[in-house]
């Protein structure tokens, strides 16, 4: 895909910011535009604008939901602006101790599966980007099928079962340890790490777990907080994993929580044909204050975070 | 047993020993023999020589062991009779009832119609928004402002799809701000969610405002390794901007383009199984139930195990089968392939 020597600095090593800052190059200059060309740019950003609005709408509807009366948003007055503005709901859904409990458990989990899934990941991509492993081949096809091929939801469900993982907290941190697409992303980095830095380590007498520790993983913070960022947004944005293994209410991610939530009101309304207004009115305005209460934290670190994310992207598709 | 003495002497040079790695004694023998050339090199000395290195793959592996090939043996409770509470690969062979039983399911095709449908529809509408964005991108010349239509477009993809759904309930429903605009044109409120003729549109505009933003990013990246040389010789030549668009900018993303389609056309069966879980409801089953959500409420709410691992069998294959197609004629055309 993308095989571009520009992208890496000096020591061959890929520049994750580097990478980041070249896609928002501006476009090259011409000398003179076309009258057809300046009207086409004044439609593209125009389409841009649309595109930007129709992105932010749905965020800035909850929000307004979150802060309305449930009179306005029954009587479908609610879109951009608050109407009826209260803070009530924020209240209610605040007071629920079962929210709390639940959002803990999001935390924990994305904690807890996020370290596990970083060991694993770090140490079989750091075997297998050198290049004189014996049976590196083998070693990479057998992450590399799993992407292709899976056992599927049933066998999976039967397993966990099996060993007993069902209605712990093992069923939720361990079974997505590797992302082949992490994994990838990893090997590339140590394949484009210098030679010559852990050949040095190898003089000085250091054995692999100290060459890894103290050499090569300092050196590559760049894409160990790229890899973190990943696995972190994916446990936290994760449910169907919870949803499916876990039956105590107490031990629910958040996602879950809010799940309950959204298929609380549906069911009121497909069952009763829409009558039973309280409920489903209740439910659109605690739901809109979960939504808002759950990406907060995504929504504060979004801005920082962008970027690394940007670039794991690339040098995931930059051929190693 | 031959003491380490005896080997030493009879090991030959390059130490191609093939006895059985348990014999440490032997192996230690043999490493002190041996003269360490790197392409005879015997496994025994490898293990000696790289052991911290190998011991680093033990965990990962038996991670994908447990969680990656077990489950894919389980596959066999196709083929088996399963009963909960006995072993994950099943208690008996029943040949291949349970696939002549989905196979005589009619329920089982309407919800593989869908499943085509939906994943159609998903490469049609959702697969060339991100290379048209990309492009109009490009062609922005203040960096703020492409940073920022950027930065904005790429926030969905980090939405859990549970607070996309959610969204899409609040926007869909009767007072959302869909039926806001009807009932201001004088329309009648539609109850989108619980219509079946709607689902196919609210599923594909979800995935456009998720998926287009993100999208754009490998292909902007393969937009800023064509050589720039190029738009100037075609300037010379008096190409327009249309032109440099089709001459120049379009071949210079096509092997992206490839690759992405590949890989959507290998997961084309995957259409997605937990957005359509969440939006979905009996009311809508006609258009959005898929065979991932058929096979979910078959196997986990109604505990028939084996059926349900049938039928997900059969798409698994489905999906390696396609992606190993799509990959052999994009070689063969345009030379791109994903390995």
């Amino acid at each position: 895909m993308v095989t571009d020597s520009a992208l890496k600095d000096e020591t061959g090593t890929p520049d994750p910011i580097r990478l980041a800052r070249r896609l928002e190059r501006p476009a090259p200059t011409t000398v003179k535009d076309s009258r057809g060309y300046k009207v086409f740019t004044v439609i593209n950003v125009v389409v841009l604008l649309g595109v930007m609005a129709i992105t932010l709408y749905p965020f800035a509807n909850i929000i307004a939901q979150s802060f309305s009366s449930e009179g306005f948003i029954n009587a479908g007055q609610v879109n951009l602006v608050p109407r009826g503005f209260n803070i009530e709901t924020y209240r209610t859904v605040m007071a629920d101790n079962m929210f709390w409990i639940n959002y803990r458990n999001t935390v924990v989990y994305t904690v807890v599966a996020t370290v596990i899934a970083m060991v694993l990941t770090t140490t079989y991509a750091y075997a297998i980007s050198k290049k004189n492993l014996r049976g590196r081949n083998f070693f990479i096809m057998v992450a590399v099928f799993t992407m292709f091929f899976n056992g599927g939801l049933i066998p999976n469900y039967v397993l966990i079962n099996a060993i007993g993982f069902t209605n712990t907290i093992w069923a939720i941190v361990i079974p997505n340890a590797i992302s082949v697409f992490n994994l990838l992303v990893m090997k590339a980095f140590f394949e484009n790490m210098p030679e010559e830095l852990e050949e040095a380590a190898a003089i000085d007498g250091l054995g692999t777990y100290r060459t890894l520790l103290r050499i090569v993983l300092p050196l590559s913070k760049a894409v160990i907080a790229t890899m973190v960022l990943f696995y972190a947004v994916s446990f936290w944005n994760s449910w169907f994993q919870a949803f499916l293994y876990l039956d105590d209410a107490r031990l629910y991610p958040v996602t879950v929580y809010l799940r309950n939530l959204i298929a609380g009101a549906t069911t009121a309304t497909s069952v009763a044909g829409g009558s039973s207004d309280g409920m489903t009115q209740v439910a659109s305005n605690i739901q809109s204050v979960t939504m808002v209460l759950t990406v907060l934290p995504i929504i504060c670190l979004y801005p920082f975070i962008q970027k690394y994310f940007v670039s794991g992207v690339m040098l995931g598709s930059v051929k190693g | 047993m031959s003491t380490p003495q005896n080997l030493e002497a009879s090991s030959p040079a390059g130490g191609q020993a093939t006895g059985t790695i348990a014999d440490g004694a032997a192996a230690v023998a043999i490493a002190r023999t041996g003269k360490g050339g790197y392409p005879q090199r015997s496994w025994r000395k490898t293990l000696r020589r790289d052991w911290q290195l190998y011991s680093l793959l033990v965990l990962p592996l038996i991670f994908l062991l447990i969680f990656r090939y077990l489950p894919m043996a389980g596959n066999v409770i196709a083929f088996r009779r399963f009963r909960p509470g006995s072993s994950i690969f099943g208690d008996e062979w029943v040949g291949l009832r349970y696939v002549e039983l989905f196979i005589n399911d009619a329920k089982f095709w309407e919800v593989f119609q869908n499943t085509l449908i939906l994943g159609a529809l998903g490469l049609l509408v959702v697969f060339p928004l991100p290379i048209i964005l990309a492009l109009l991108l490009n062609e922005v010349r203040r960096i703020w402002f492409k940073r920022l239509v950027q930065t904005i477009s790429y926030l969905p993809h980090f939405m859990s799809i549970v607070i996309v759904a959610g969204m899409v309930f609040q926007i869909f429903s009767v007072q959302g701000t869909i039926n806001q605009v009807i009932t201001a044109m004088g329309g009648d409120a539609v109850n989108f969610m619980q219509r079946a003729d709607w689902f196919r549109t609210i599923y594909i505009s979800s995935e456009v405002w998720q998926t287009v933003g993100w999208g754009t990013i490998l292909y902007l990246a393969a937009l800023t390794t064509i050589d720039q040389q190029l738009y100037e010789a075609s300037r010379i030549d008096g190409a327009n901007r249309w032109k440099q668009t089709w001459h120049i900018t379009l071949p210079g993303i096509r092997p992206t383009m490839v690759t992405l389609l590949v890989l959507n056309i290998g997961t084309f069966m995957a259409v997605g199984f937990e957005k359509v879980l969440l939006l979905y409801n009996p009311l809508t089953y006609p258009t959005a139930d898929v065979i991932s959500t058929y096979l979910y409420r078959v196997g986990i709410l109604s505990s028939n195990f084996s059926y349900a691992t049938a039928i997900g069998l059969f798409e698994s294959l489905i999906g390696l089968t396609l992606i190993l197609s799509a990959n052999a004629i994009s070689r063969r055309l345009v030379g791109t392939s994903l390995w």
